[in-house]
């Protein structure tokens, strides 16, 4: 029969629709509604996963988030996604998942031998060993250790998915659907607040969808459940959100989601995203998250078919599945006792209840009595039989002395166990709050709210289904009423049954074993047991931190949320300290692992930063343009015509400038427009140069400091008007100037009366370099007249090109005879296809940055960021004319007075020449006396730009050399890997000396 | 101090491990030391250890206000490098290179110092020049770097994505085979545990509440939760809480601090081979021995000391990751957590003398800490017991932002460390 | 991401609207030539850098561009208050004890 131990009837799945799914290649039956977990355990399959460590057969043990054991990965696509909880992924039809860290399977796994060795792997083991000899570290020891650890194997191919993300604000947010957060989510949402309700599972009702037995409001909880939520889906102000996990909680209120949005279906609209990212400004939140169940530390506790008692019940009454036909259940804590009777009544042979107290409560044992369950009191389990699955439990009797006697084997094919509750207080530890130990609950419950958050029911400790409702609705309340200032008369649920638990345990049970033959764990996953952790703190590991980090306890996957309260009791048993003062590791976020896509989102390919372009941009790609990416921007590098390489392209666009015209998008350039009647004072207090007297029209080199006295950019300003400058910059230092200048404006200069703007987008640059510029630019410029006499170098003027304003500046980064055109952006496109065409009659040619930058080397013209890097002055650059000498002050003024800013051997800006015309030296180089020096010679300097210059006929360099304004004329070295390069110092202006060119 | 060794792990293995002594005492502060040292990190502990070993300066206390290793040490991403572009840089971090190298026998304590190589992405024509020139300048300082096109990096590193559609397509990388990953728990408690062999007392739990200097103006010693603990050389090593700590002795410091993300996914079978780092994306990558991809991610905009931050922070880091590793778009978030770290204006740390007699500061290390650690401890310690510099931390003075003689990593190669 | 109020637009923004630019009420000396190397070294890059109440200057860099000051405790990170530049710097200590820090 397919799935033999599904009930007969009961619980949420679906049982009209039959899914095939497949775990490790064999197919099984499951139901709409299932998870994977609570399908295996249908089929009978509670072997899943090898642990981390010891490769130990392990089973399902929970039934939520926290799943320790049953990690898998699931094929889609062709692609597996490792480590899904089993718990939590959904049956669909189709379902593709496999067991992971075993090999060559699950049933048979080589690595099982660290089982067996594992007295030689203790906690930290591997600090101790593997240091001989030296060189097997990386070679032997590490990649052995790397193959054995890790999960499940990592994902193959791109992933193809889309992710979503949402921004969302609302008055109340509710972290969980059961009784506490549903309950809050009506009292909040009846005050006409804004509510967000989210949930990590499939269905709303949290422990509410496993409780078969209490009644609220006279109906069972799923009906309550329905109703409620058909309520809240009713009402506009309410957003319901399933299958999303609060996963994180930051400052100021701001949490964030994560919504499975098709995990869940056999063939998802491949419209929608896989995940989607809820980023949610919350007046108020409401943590209603909960508690977990604790699993209790007796040896070999991990053994498959051993779970908790409230997953036996959830699987049970949820899912409609029996863990087992012969149930042992061993506990400390009343709730478990619930699970048996739910078993009994379901026709599962309860073989035993088990539980540590002495006396445990009497109304319990008459119900257990009545069902015919043996109870066995004072007693607990001493160990287990069954290695991929538990076949019994040795059980032992607790005496006075302190010492456990043997009380026999009972056979069983699943042992439930609780040893009481933990509140799930990972969100509020994560919105900063300190958790406090509160002895009444026997566990850390949230202590005083730092950000605008409440918790709500269990998760604060609090247990009962009336006490959880009534609590639910105060805080939904309150919370609202701190959102909106607003109250609505709620009527408050009356439950009955689903009463609280009493009793509890914490740390390693007492047993009649060889303690140290004998595992008993505390954190599944990463195989650590109790004996680890008195290991630790034997070793003088006094902090929790330190016993975490030590034994690895709580750093896997649940961080935690299992094993936490146990590894504290152990630890404070071991250190003789009260648990308070073993202290608490921290929860991080996220609340449970997050796709890496969600985070990502849209943020791929060109979407991953926004690109940049310019009004060029198509005319470049149809003519074969090559891209440099500067910064966001994407500007021109060269255009090669047909069969040119780089250096071909560059050494002929160079060429036809020099000769004719060439045309560049200089577009990039930051543009900042600085007007006022306190504009010149403005820029005179910014930049090193004087600025009053320039009249307007005419346009001068700026040059920036920081005002520690170092160059952080250049750029020519053109005075249009008494008070108003055109300013550009470098492009990348477009927005830091802007950036800079509003900070010096607004903060220390605030009497100025000027206002500065951004106009970078503003203006489509082109220019025109060349000695045929001004025939080239003549036909299409009215307005100016463009004679050298009436428009010389350095000049700006006003008219427009092809009848479309422009800015007209007189001005060249190449040496030649050069005009830039600004027209506004939109006409850019128009203004450089008609100046591209212009240029073809004049045999001219476009070029690109790597021109631009070879034609400026020739004319020794510094490229801000590559010539200079922060560490260079004016004096160091040979810009000294650049200083205003009869400024007071200027931003960097007072740095370049500092005594290593003008002490004797600094790095000062020179030209290179090799001594072999036809050597290039790479870039980047270091520059030397010697010409082989030794290792660790201190450089003299660096080259900064290196070139083949067709001017020159030769290559050309640009350095940055200690003393190198007096060393013109002598050699220096240039050591590379296959000898030193000879180089003679020169100045770094190599092409037309006199600047005759400039001004035709 | 009882050897570790595979021997004395299976002779124990008899014993159940019952026998094992503790890797450090906790003792009781004595009223006076020679030398206290404020803040058991990784480069505290190693100043400790180095003041012991090197120097013969045993008497000596290491107050941590929290747990030893709990700062910065326990948050990183745990790389070690030394190809940086100044040659004061380059000096200091390779010396500690050399030490890492032999680092688990000299502390007979696995540090798991891991020389897979960190590989340093270029993405632009300006990051292919920055990597020539720190590629010259360290093969003249003798410090190893190499350059790699985009086909050798992917087949030094098979997942990274060298395709030329992606918004910004790897040019090449510059290669430092000598870089790479250790166990940063184990590289503090290695320390704690020498030092301690050696006499050292490491005092936790123990706050320092002020820093007393007599009427010289010399320091006498220090205030704690402890109470006063008497010493004439007091060494604060307390990275981002230096500026609180150094307000204590009345000295104001060019420091401000960040908080810096970090964070792991789940632990997943050998993916990731070596170290990768791109400064233009943002965005450093290695795996660890357990599997886990350890990420690292920016600072928050604003000084800190909440040891958290924003969300669009470790956001943009893993868009950056799936950009150039697409099929880890599948893999899932763990633990993300911050670290707070202290940021001097020219990014290179200070190590150094103060204007006070006897007090003495190691700071500064902004994101890059961890991989200094055996270097700055080991010069750190011979600055304590000679009240002087080593040669090699000589130019790492406060003093420097005053002469303006800066060490800028940041400004000369926009090198996130 | 934190909640930033801008005192001009009067409007709550998140952080990425917003360019912190470190402790406020720092002032460019006026008369730099005046000053010494210390004092250079003091306006240039010593920084408070309070571990507590501290005083900051922030941009709404993608809203009106205004520069205005806030207080914040740096281990919570909560604002305590919100003013405009050229406004003096409010007392510290008596903001963080209204606060409760």
């Amino acid at each position: 029969m397919s799935q033999p131990f599904r009930t007969e009837k009961g619980g949420r799945i679906d049982r009209g629709e039959q899914l095939t799914f497949t775990f490790d290649g064999e197919e099984m039956q499951g139901h709409k509604g299932d998870t994977l977990a609570s399908a295996l355990l249908a089929n009978g399959v509670h072997l899943v996963g090898r642990s981390f460590k010891y490769h130990r057969p392990r089973g399902i043990v929970t039934a939520g988030s926290e799943e320790p054991n049953a990690l898998v990965g699931v094929y889609r696509k062709g692609d597996q996604t490792p480590n899904l909880r089993a718990t939590q992924v959904e049956v669909y039809q189709g379902l593709e998942a496999i067991s992971q860290n075993r090999f060559p399977s699950l049933g048979f796994d080589v690595g099982a031998v660290n089982d067996l060795l594992s007295p030689l792997f203790p906690a930290g083991f591997y600090y101790k060993t593997f240091m001989w000899p030296k060189a097997f570290w990386d070679r032997v020891y590490e990649p052995v250790i790397r193959a054995a650890a890790g999960l499940g194997k990592p994902p193959k191919n791109p992933d193809h998915d889309t992710y979503g993300n949402i921004y969302a604000h609302c008055d109340v947010l509710v972290a969980g659907s059961g009784p506490a957060g549903l309950a809050a989510a009506v009292a909040a949402a009846e005050t006409g607040a804004k509510v967000i309700l989210c949930d990590e599972q499939a269905e709303f009702g949290g422990s509410l969808l496993s409780d078969e037995n209490a009644t609220i409001d006279g109906k069972t909880p799923i009906e309550w459940v329905q109703e409620t939520i058909a309520k809240l889906a009713s009402m506009d102000n309410v957003t319901l959100l399933s299958r999303t996990t609060a996963f994180g909680y930051f400052a100021h209120n701001y949490i964030a989601l994560a919504e499975r949005v098709t995990e869940h279906l056999s063939d998802p609209d491949p419209k929608l995203p896989r995940e989607r990212l809820w980023q949610v400004r919350a007046k108020e939140v409401v943590i209603a998250s909960g508690a977990i169940e604790r699993p209790i530390v007796f040896p070999e506790n991990d053994r498959p078919g051993i779970l908790l008692a409230d997953a036996g019940r959830t699987y049970l009454n949820r899912y409609g599945v029996k863990v087992g036909n012969k149930v042992l259940v061993a506990t400390a804590c009343d709730t478990a006792w619930q699970a048996a009777f739910d078993l009994a009544d379901h026709g599962v042979d309860v073989v035993a209840i088990a539980d540590l107290r002495e006396t445990p409560p009497e109304n319990l044992v008459a119900i257990a009595q009545a069902r015919g369950i043996r109870v066995e009191a004072g007693c607990v389990v001493t160990g287990t039989l069954g290695r991929k699955r538990v076949k019994a439990a040795l059980l032992g009797r607790l005496m006075t002395s302190g010492q456990v006697a043997s009380a026999g084997q009972v056979a069983c094919d699943a042992i439930l166990m609780s040893g009481g509750w933990t509140p799930t207080v990972s969100l509020y530890s994560q919105s900063r709050g300190k958790v406090v130990w509160d002895e009444a609950v026997g566990a850390y419950v949230p202590g005083k709210s730092v950000q605008n958050e409440r918790s709500a029911g269990a998760a604060k400790g609090l247990y009962g289904l009336q006490a959880t409702l009534e609590d639910g609705y105060a805080a939904g309340e309150a919370a609202a009423n701190a959102a909106i200032g607003k109250e609505a008369k709620v009527t408050y649920a009356a439950a009955s049954g689903g009463e609280a638990g009493q009793g509890a345990v914490l740390g390693a049970l007492p047993h009649d074993r060889n303690a140290s033959r004998v595992k008993a764990f505390v954190d599944y996953q990463n195989d650590v047991t109790a004996k680890d952790i008195k290991l630790a703190a034997r070793e003088g590991m006094q902090s929790i931190e330190h016993i975490k980090r030590y034994t690895t306890t709580g750093m896997a996957t649940d961080q935690g949320r299992l094993s936490n309260m146990n590894a504290l009791s152990i630890a404070s048993g071991a250190l003789e300290k009260p648990i308070v003062d073993v202290g608490l590791t921290t929860f991080r976020l996220p609340y449970t692992p997050t796709t890496f896509g969600l985070f990502a989102g849209v943020a791929r390919g060109d979407h991953f930063d926004p690109v940049r372009k310019t009004p060029s941009h198509d005319w470049v790609v149809a003519n074969g343009g090559v891209y440099e990416d500067v910064g966001q921007w994407k500007r021109t590098w060269y255009f090669p015509k047909s069969g040119e390489d780089m250096h071909a392209a560059v050494a002929r666009e160079c060429a036809t400038v020099r000769k004719s015209v060439g045309l560049f998008d200089a577009s990039t350039l930051g543009k900042i427009e600085v007007v006022g009647p306190d504009a010149a004072e403005f820029l005179e207090r910014m930049y090193t140069n004087p600025w009053k007297k320039l009249a307007p029209g005419r346009c001068r080199y700026g040059l920036l400091l920081n005002d520690a006295g170092f160059i952080v950019d250049d750029g020519v300003i053109g005075r249009l008007a008494d008070d108003r400058f055109h300013v550009t910059t470098t492009t990348g230092g477009a927005p830091s100037v802007f950036a800079t200048m509003e900070d010096y404006l607004q903060t220390e200069w605030p009497d100025l009366d000027v206002w500065i703007t951004s106009t970078t987008e503003q203006y489509a640059v082109a220019a025109v370099q060349g000695p045929k510029a001004r025939e080239v630019i003549a036909p299409f410029i009215e307005g100016i007249d463009l004679s050298a006499e009436a428009f010389p170098h350095m000049s700006v003027k006003e008219g427009t090109f092809c009848g479309v304003p422009c800015r007209l500046f007189r001005i060249s980064f190449t040496g030649e005879l050069g005009f830039e055109i600004n027209v506004p952006r939109r006409h850019g496109k128009m203004m450089w296809e008609t100046l591209a065409g212009e240029i073809e009659k004049h045999n001219g040619t476009a070029y690109g940055t790597e021109t631009m930058h070879v034609l400026r080397a020739e004319k020794g013209y510094i490229i801000v960021g590559q010539d200079t890097d922060g560490t260079v002055t004016p004096q160091d650059a040979g810009m000294t004319w650049a200083i205003g000498k009869k400024k007071h002050d200027f931003v960097g003024k007072r740095g370049l007075e500092r005594p290593d800013l003008v002490a004797e051997n600094r790095k000062q800006f020179v030209g290179l020449l090799t001594k072999d015309p036809k050597v290039k030296l790479e870039e980047g180089a270091q520059i030397t006396v010697a010409q082989n020096p030794a290792t660790g010679t201190p450089a003299e300097g660096h080259v900064t730009s290196s070139y083949y210059s067709p001017a020159m006929g030769r290559t050309i360099a640009l350095a940055i050399v200690k003393n190198g304004h007096a060393l013109h004329g002598k050699s220096l070295y240039v050591p590379m890997p296959d000898g030193g390069i000879e180089v003679e110092v020169t100045s770094p202006i190599f092409f037309d000396k006199e600047g005759a060119r400039l001004n035709v | 101090m009882k050897r570790y060794s595979f021997l004395e792990l299976a002779k124990n293995a008899f014993s159940a491990h019952q026998n094992w002594g503790r890797q450090w005492r906790a003792p009781e502060p004595k009223a006076e030391y020679d030398v206290v040292i404020i803040g058991a990190g990784g480069h505290g502990l190693a100043t400790a250890y180095y003041l012991a070993k090197e120097h013969g300066v045993r008497n000596v206390a290491v107050l941590e206000k929290g747990w030893l290793g709990g700062g910065n040490t326990g948050r990183n991403t745990t790389i070690v490098r030394s190809n940086y572009l100044w040659e004061e840089s380059a000096a200091l971090y390779n010396h500690a290179i050399d030490l890492w190298d032999g680092l688990s026998q000299e502390l007979n304590y696995n540090v798991m110092y891991s020389a897979r190589g960190v590989m340093m992405l270029a993405h632009t024509v300006h990051d292919v020049q920055v990597a020539q020139r720190h590629i010259h300048a360290n093969r003249l300082a003798g410090v190893q770097n190499e350059w790699l096109t985009p086909e050798q990096a992917k087949e030094y590193c098979p997942p990274l994505n060298i395709s030329k559609d992606i918004r910004y397509p790897v040019m090449g990388a510059a290669l430092q085979r000598v870089g790479g990953t250790a166990r940063h728990d184990a590289v503090a408690w290695g320390y704690a545990r020498g030092a301690d062999d050696m006499g050292v007392d490491i005092i936790q739990n123990c706050l320092v509440t002020g820093i007393k200097r007599g009427a010289d103006g010399a320091v006498e010693g220090v205030e704690t939760a402890k109470g006063f603990i008497k010493a004439k050389k007091v060494a604060v090593v307390a990275a981002g809480n230096t500026t609180t700590v150094m307000d204590m002795a009345g000295v104001r410091m060019p420091l401000e601090s960040f908080p810096l993300q970090a964070l792991v996914s789940e632990p997943v079978k050998p993916a990731f081979p070596c170290v990768v780092m791109s400064n233009t994306i943002h965005a450093y990558i290695s795996q660890s021995d357990k599997g886990e991809l350890v990420i690292g991610a920016g600072t928050d905009q604003f000084i800190s000391y909440s040891q958290t931050g924003g969300i669009h922070i470790s956001n943009h880091t893993i868009d950056a990751i799936c950009e150039l590793f697409p099929h880890f778009r599948r893999m899932r978030m763990l633990r993300n957590w911050g670290g707070i770290v202290d940021v001097t204006p020219d990014r290179s740390p200070i190590l150094s003398k103060t204007p006070v007699q006897g007090l003495y500061v190691n700071c500064g290390w902004g994101t890059g800490g961890f991989k200094a650690t055996p270097g700055s401890g080991h010069v750190f310690a011979h600055t304590i017991a000679k009240d002087e510099p080593h040669p090699i931390n000589a130019p790492f003075t406060i003093d420097r932002f005053k002469t303006g003689r800066l060490i800028d990593e940041a400004a000369a190669a926009a090198v996130a460390h | 991401m934190l909640l930033v109020y801008c005192p001009y637009c009067q409007v709550e923004r998140p952080e990425t609207e917003f360019s912190c630019r470190g402790q406020a009420h720092i002032a460019r000396p006026s008369d730099p030539a005046e000053v010494t190397d210390e004092g250079w070294v003091e306006y240039l890059y010593m920084r408070d850098n309070t571990k507590g109440v501290y005083a900051e200057r922030w941009r709404h860099i993608h809203g009106c561009g205004r520069f205005f000051n806030a207080v914040r405790h740096t281990v919570s990170d909560d604002f305590l208050k919100f003013y405009k530049a050229g406004e003096p710097m409010p007392d510290l200590d008596e903001l963080a004890k209204e606060a409760g820090k």
